[in-house]
């Protein structure tokens, strides 16, 4: 059986040729994106924003005019209404009421009443309420944890590489997830704590690519004391090119899956991550490895790291 | 590579077989194989989350302004009890503004006595040496309690305590549902209840504080002064709870709730729904011989600060058994019923989050999720079985074998399976094969610069473990730091991805390479096709 290779072998591209012209697009894009998600702002669920949302399942097609018509004449506020793959599943979001903190929580007992009265036959499968307090803190909570996460996952870095591959970890892991962010304001797709979960596993993601190279890059810059750092960097990304472009293609295999066929109350995590595989492949490559250049990296950077680099060398 | 001693590959097989024997409770659950398991099996299984399962998450939270209310309201009995016992005190213009008490003594020799008597009532706060409450006499006839603040911050620590419990008794009285009712961050009750079918219905039962009191109606109050809201000295206007106008009642419990043993619902001599309460020993007495003291008047059944009805006691009542009577539906009844048998709460609690999920969304859930794992996942060894051939097939079996591990270390820690947490697994499953790559991709790369075949093969085992080691500890910090924010679901996604990450490396690196050692060690293959 002829075995497939989606990168053939001997492959030389000279990667680092147009490094200059993508670090200059994806500043712009890394920019351009915050500039975006700043002007436009997220689309936040109740989860960040509080809020109700109850999802109805009637036993009848009902047309959305009428339903919110009804949802009108409960005075709970202005609806948002969105039908879930057919006319007979909606989905109803109210904005958070003013008043106390169990204003929220109210008006979903009031929903859930006055549906099934409305619509006979009408049910409800599910009912969410934040008030505003919850939701602050997990906006708060959320914030916190991705900037944890980046600042933890550079410090490693540092500690197990060297300072300049601390900083490019930081700084690929900022442009990843501004991008990610871009996306989600671009398209309106809603933002809620499943997406912030995606955000994280995009940060432990996306730095597994980059580790990879960067441990390839220490290698060689071992190896090859000689070699200039731009051959050197195009040498390295190149032997490790075969494993990222397959590493990439089984996680977007399944992660693909997942999206088309799976449950859709995590597509926005799927779909967050699917993306979140895309860009950190781009930027392990063009972000990660330039940055090094830049802070000069050379061979003598790693002399010391010799001795203690003792940890996972040796398999059991 | 060959090397591969005999214990270490026992040591390989049993985790291997413990994983695989450890998930079966999880696989089956809920199947018609679930009987037939047997019982010295393990039956540890992972539980679902309320999204999968379908259930209710509710976060109260404390009303503390109202636990302080309560408190002193509480004193004010506590203090009227221990003046009117010998020798009698007697004392008046009782009030509660300010968060403190406070009240004329009539006779001022006798302010010394009462300062003295409620110190004695007052506790200390565990081991700091001040008191809970502060005695301080002011214009020579008046004595003020003043609550201390780290007896405040006791008591509202004790009224969580207490209020949990009460929350648990009142949704499953019986103890029996898998239901979880646990204390957070000083001022919040977490409640995640499985399978409700009715959440309204929980939320009401939490939703009332159930404090009941029995109080004389005073009858020489003025009727327009009553409707008007105004009371004579020593008494109160209270509402109807059906929302019929007002009535007057004396300040003094005779009985409250706090005596109650058992509290049920049944049904009058005309079919009206209604409560039957039973006292215990001190509650029987004093309903007795209140009852036997005011037989002919009216006597108020309080609920919550509102008045359910004020029948006349026609006779005294001394077994220590009553009804409650009011406009009660036989749910209304039921539900009071339970909360009444539950004990009051001492904090009103407020619904601050809410998430429901109906059992049939929750299945929907857990069906589209299985199927585009095993979708998912066979696209995945499709993958590797085309790209690596024979080192596809090891990942593939390693990739199977790990699915159990984490169903194995899942079921082990009880942890719980959410939504997020079956995209976890899928996840897992794309990225576990990341380190098998690695090994294969290097393994190649070793054949291509040269390298004899059992060389390369270990040589790519040794260099691809850095990185994998680093790569993976990535993944775990990011996972931990979600875990310790990330709450219900997004924690079980956390937790999957966790167990993932430990048990992909066991299965990806040490069990592969125990296949491929035990592989070239049969056949000493002169040539690899990788």
């Amino acid at each position: 059986m002829k075995l497939l290779k989606l990168v053939p072998d001997h492959t030389n591209i000279d990667f680092m040729r147009w490094r200059n012209l993508a670090v200059i697009l994806s500043t712009i894009l890394t920019i351009a994106s915050l500039a975006y998600t700043a002007y436009r702002g997220l689309n936040l669920g109740i989860d960040f924003v509080g809020g109700q949302v109850v999802r109805v399942e009637f036993s009848q097609p009902v047309h959305i005019e009428d339903l919110r018509a009804r949802v009108a004449q409960l005075k709970v506020g202005e609806a948002s209404i969105q039908a879930l793959g057919n006319d007979r599943t909606y989905q109803v979001r109210l904005p958070k009421p003013p008043g106390p903190e169990t204003a929220s929580n109210q008006v979903v007992s009031k929903l859930r009443t006055a549906l099934p009265q409305a619509f006979p036959g009408a049910r409800v499968d599910a009912g969410e309420s934040v008030s505003g307090k919850v939701s602050e803190e997990l906006a708060s909570d959320g914030a916190k944890a991705i900037i944890f996460a980046m600042l933890g996952i550079a410090l490693y870095i540092w500690i197990r590489f060297e300072w300049q591959f601390g900083v490019g970890a930081l700084l690929t892991l900022a442009h990843d997830v501004s991008m990610t962010l871009g996306f989600f304001a671009f398209t309106r797709l809603q933002v809620d704590l499943n997406v912030v979960a995606a955000i994280l596993t995009i940060v432990g993601y996306s730095l597994n690519d980059t580790v990879v190279i960067y441990d390839r890059i220490r290698e060689n810059l071992r190896k090859y004391r000689k070699m200039a750092i731009l051959p050197l960097l195009n040498l390295s990304l190149n032997e490790t090119l075969a494993r990222t472009v397959v590493t990439s293609l089984t996680v977007l295999i399944a992660l693909g899956v997942l999206m088309a066929i799976g449950p859709e109350v995590i597509f926005g995590l799927a779909i967050a991550i699917f993306l979140g595989v895309l860009i950190g492949t781009y930027s392990s490559i063009y972000i990660s490895a330039p940055v090094l250049v830049w802070l000069k990296v050379t061979p003598d950077s790693f002399v010391r790291v010799d001795e203690k680099d003792a940890p996972g060398t040796q398999p059991a | 590579m060959l090397e591969f001693p005999r214990w270490k590959i026992w040591i390989v097989t049993l985790v291997v077989l413990a994983g695989i024997f450890f998930s079966i409770p999880s696989l089956i659950a809920g199947t018609r194989y679930a009987n037939r398991w047997p019982t010295w099996g393990p039956h540890a299984k992972i539980s679902l989350g309320l999204d999968l399962a379908g259930g209710s998450h509710l976060l109260l939270e404390a009303d503390t302004g109202d636990a302080l209310k309560q408190r002193l309201q509480a004193k004010e009995d506590e203090v009227s009890t221990e003046l009117r016992r010998d020798p009698r005190i007697d004392v008046g213009d009782i009030s509660t503004a300010g968060g403190r008490l406070s009240f004329l003594v009539r006779d001022p020799t006798k302010v010394d006595a009462v300062v003295e008597r409620l110190r004695r009532l007052s506790q200390p706060v565990r081991l700091t040496g001040i008191r809970d409450w502060d005695v301080q006499v002011v214009d020579s006839t008046r004595v003020v309690l003043i609550p201390t603040p780290s007896g405040t911050v006791q008591a509202l620590k004790d009224a969580m305590g207490v209020a949990r419990d009460v929350v648990r008794r009142r949704i499953d009285p019986s103890g029996t549902k898998e239901i979880t009712v646990i204390t957070e961050g000083g001022n919040r009750i977490l409640v995640e209840v499985p399978g409700v079918e009715d959440p309204e219905q929980l939320k009401k039962l939490i939703g009332q504080t159930a404090r009941l009191e029995f109080k004389l109606v005073d009858l020489q109050a003025d009727p327009t002064d009553v409707q008007q809201g105004r009371a004579p000295p020593g008494s109160q206007v209270l509402p109807m709870a059906d929302r019929s106008g007002f009535i007057a009642v004396k300040r003094r419990v005779m009985v409250s709730g706090d005596q109650l043993t058992d509290a049920q619902q049944s049904f009058d001599q005309d079919g009206r729904p209604d409560i039957n309460i039973k006292f215990n020993t001190a509650g029987a007495r004093r309903f007795g011989r209140t009852t036997q003291e005011n037989v002919g008047k009216p006597f108020a059944i309080i609920l919550d600060d509102k008045v359910l009805s004020a029948p006349n006691i026609n006779e005294p009542i001394l077994g220590g058994n009553a009804q409650i009577t009011g406009s009660f539906t036989v749910q209304s009844a039921h539900d009071l019923a339970v909360s009444l048998a539950s004990g009051k709460l001492p904090v009103k609690l407020n619904v601050i989050e809410e998430r429901t999920v109906s059992a049939e969304l929750g299945r929907d859930s857990i069906h589209k999720g299985v199927i585009a794992s095993i979708i998912g996942t066979l696209g995945v060894i499709l993958f590797m079985l085309v790209t690596y051939g024979r080192f596809g097939v090891y990942a593939t079996i390693a990739l199977v074998v790990n699915a159990f591990l984490i169903l194995a270390v899942m079921a082990l820690f009880g942890a719980t399976l959410t939504l997020p947490g079956i995209a976890g697994f899928i996840l897992t499953i794309g990225a576990a094969v990341d380190a098998n790559v690695l090994i294969n991709e290097r393994i190649r790369e070793e054949i291509r610069r040269g390298r004899r075949l059992l060389d390369a093969v270990e040589t790519g085992y040794r260099e691809a473990f850095r990185a994998i080691f680093d790569a993976n500890v990535t993944h775990v910090i990011s996972a931990a730091i979600m875990a310790y924010f990330g709450s219900g679901p997004v924690r079980g996604f956390a937790v999957v991805l966790l167990i993932g990450v430990v048990t992909s490396v066991f299965t990806a690196v040490y069990f592969t390479r125990m296949l491929v050692a035990l592989w070239i060690r049969r056949t000493r293959p002169r040539e690899l096709h990788i």
